[in-house]
């Protein structure tokens, strides 16, 4: 008989969490511990040989972020999982066990700056090119792999520009050249959209955003799909002996999992971007919701972006869950609906009226938005990034980047949309003034 | 076939002794990892391989023939197509599982092993699953597909 299948508003709230072993506490206990003891000399050294699963140092693995990783890695439809600091680290940690010296990435062009930077700055320092191409053009990806090309990366829906991927076919591009295909999955989030199931090999997210939902605590994950060839010739850190960790072969080793856990042992345990336990909890106190908040996150959302579209003041709007979004088929593809239409997260951005000076006017006149630089938090949250995150460019090198001079983004939160109605209309009104 | 939780679960839980066929006596092989782990996890480990003599503390068998216990699982470390004859060896000394492990599916042997009344598992590690039901699996991570109210035994 075959196993029942649970629904992510289920797994949500269960996955990876069954009652304490030891003191049957039904809600997640914090194993606030940096350690944990062996039972004897061969425990110990069954432990640090990996032949038996089990806890050594919080660096490597702790048993309330573990609830963390099992729990993404289910809502992912993915085989295991691997949790960091914050959403930069998961994707460090993911971009470092795939990467070496030598290697070459191509990667979406509109991605979020911090992850422009580390494959541009970073990355670049060690050695690893990347090619940055129209995330638009499946074409695009395909042209710029080269016979050292190891990973293709881009963003499920992208920040700011909210452009969306079109997962399956640059995927079939990725495997067509034996390669993997790295998938920011933050704005949708989980519950909005599984990457794996469209070809994705690798997600990343910052859970930070929508997965805490609250705005108080940094981390990131990185899933596995399970399902790339990794002995394809192109990966040998994943089929040679392990320099970095006595030999093991990790893919012979652990098979689906195997990179998850070469991740874990290579990357993580070197690099020490471990997240700790009480993060992993206030992160999963948030995750149980994160169903329920995405519907509200896009309820408000679409009523944002229609508010918008019918207002004079305003001059553009860009909200893939609107039917005249270019890639409003995309996201009726990729993602869930919810309310009976696809559902497209709770990120928009606008144009007002009166290029940059009515921008900063619009920010400056909110007063129940909070003008800050993140987003996926219960609160609304606005930006001008053309007087903030990108005020560093010129004016053509902002527009490259997908920034006009008079955008605003929103992240809409789970206020009563009539509030944040109001709150818009009445910034409108000082931006016009 | 033996693919769910349920069943995976009572066929670990009933069960004491393993013949490992194919095991090496290599530690830094798979089927080592799986020995060693089911060792710590109380079953007996009984190694075939007519290369050795001994395996982890037990005399190592060059066939199942040759085993004086009686076998609960034969756990199967060789390629897809050396199954069959392990299977009707299997059948011979009354084991009660033919358990093939990750990449080895050998499905006229499973069919063999049902139809004499043998529980089979396929493409499957026992080290892996035994961890992913009785705990152990979840600390690294891993999606175990267990959602459960009740604690772990």
């Amino acid at each position: 008989m075959a196993d029942h299948r649970f629904e992510p508003e289920t797994l949500a709230i269960h996955a990876g969490q069954i009652p304490d072993a030891a003191t049957g506490a039904r809600a997640l206990p914090i194993y606030q511990t940096t350690s944990f003891v062996f039972d004897s000399a061969d425990h110990a050294a069954s432990l640090f040989n990996l032949q038996t699963f089990g806890n050594v140092y919080s660096r490597l693995s702790n048993p309330t972020v573990a609830v963390l990783e099992e729990r993404v890695a289910a809502l992912e439809r993915g085989r295991a999982a691997l949790a960091s600091a914050s959403g930069m680290a998961a994707e460090a940690m993911a971009l470092l066990t795939l990467l070496q010296q030598g290697d070459h990435v191509v990667a979406a062009g509109a991605l979020y700056g911090g992850s422009v930077s580390m494959l541009a700055v970073n990355l670049a320092k060690l050695g690893i090119e990347t090619t940055f191409v129209d995330g638009a053009s499946v074409d695009a990806f395909a042209a710029a792999i080269r016979p050292t090309t190891r990973a293709v990366f881009a963003e499920s829906l992208g920040n700011p520009s909210l452009q969306v991927l079109d997962i399956a076919a640059v995927a079939e591009v990725a495997h067509a050249h034996g390669l993997p295909l790295v998938v920011d999955n933050t704005v949708p989030s989980p519950f909005l959209c599984n990457p794996i199931r469209f070809g994705a090999d690798i997600v990343v997210h910052s859970a930070t955003k929508y997965l805490g939902g609250h705005g108080t605590t940094l981390a990131g994950v990185m899933v596995e799909s399970g399902k790339f060839p990794w002995d394809n010739g192109k990966f040998p850190g994943m089929t040679e002996p392990s320099k970095g960790y006595h030999g093991v072969k990790f893919f012979e080793t652990f098979g689906d999992f195997g990179f998850t856990m070469r991740a874990r042992m290579e990357t993580l345990r070197v690099y020490g971007a471990a997240l700790a336990p009480t993060s992993a909890w206030q992160i999963l106190q948030g995750v149980e919701t994160l169903p329920l908040r995405m519907e509200r996150h896009c309820r408000n959302a679409l009523a944002v972006a229609r508010f918008l579209q019918a207002d004079r003041r305003v001059g553009w709007v860009n909200y893939p869950g609107l039917p005249e979004h270019p890639d409003h088929a995309l996201v009726a593809r990729q993602m869930r609906s919810v309310d009976g239409v696809p559902g497209a997260s709770g990120l928009l951005a606008f144009g007002v009226r009166g290029g940059l000076a009515a921008g900063v006017r619009f920010i400056e006149a909110a007063q129940m938005m909070s003008h800050l630089a993140n987003i996926g938090d219960t609160r609304t949250l606005v930006i001008h990034p053309a007087s903030t995150t990108h005020r560093q460019l010129d004016e053509a090198q902002q527009l490259a980047a997908g920034v006009a001079p008079d955008m605003v983004r929103i992240s809409v939160g789970l206020e009563h949309v009539d509030d944040i109605l109001w709150d818009i209309d009445q910034a409108l009104a000082a931006s016009a003034a | 076939m033996a693919d769910d939780i349920a069943a995976l679960r009572r066929i670990l839980r009933s069960s004491r002794t393993i013949a490992i066929v194919g095991l090496s006596a290599e530690w830094h092989r798979p089927s080592f990892f799986a020995a060693k782990y089911m060792q710590e996890h109380g079953y007996r480990v009984i190694p075939v391989n007519p290369r050795y003599d001994e395996v982890l503390g037990e005399r190592c068998h060059a066939s199942l023939a040759t085993i004086e216990v009686p076998i609960d699982i034969v756990d199967v470390f060789r390629r897809t197509e050396d199954v069959m004859p392990i299977a009707e060896q299997a059948i011979a000394i009354q084991a009660k599982c033919l358990w093939q492990q990750i990449g080895v599916k050998n499905e006229a042997a499973a069919a063999l092993a049902a139809a004499a009344g043998l529980d089979v598992v396929m493409d499957r590690c026992v080290k892996i699953e035994h961890a992913r039901l009785f705990g152990g699996l979840n600390w690294a991570g891993v999606n175990t597909g267990v959602i459960s109210a009740r604690r772990p035994i």
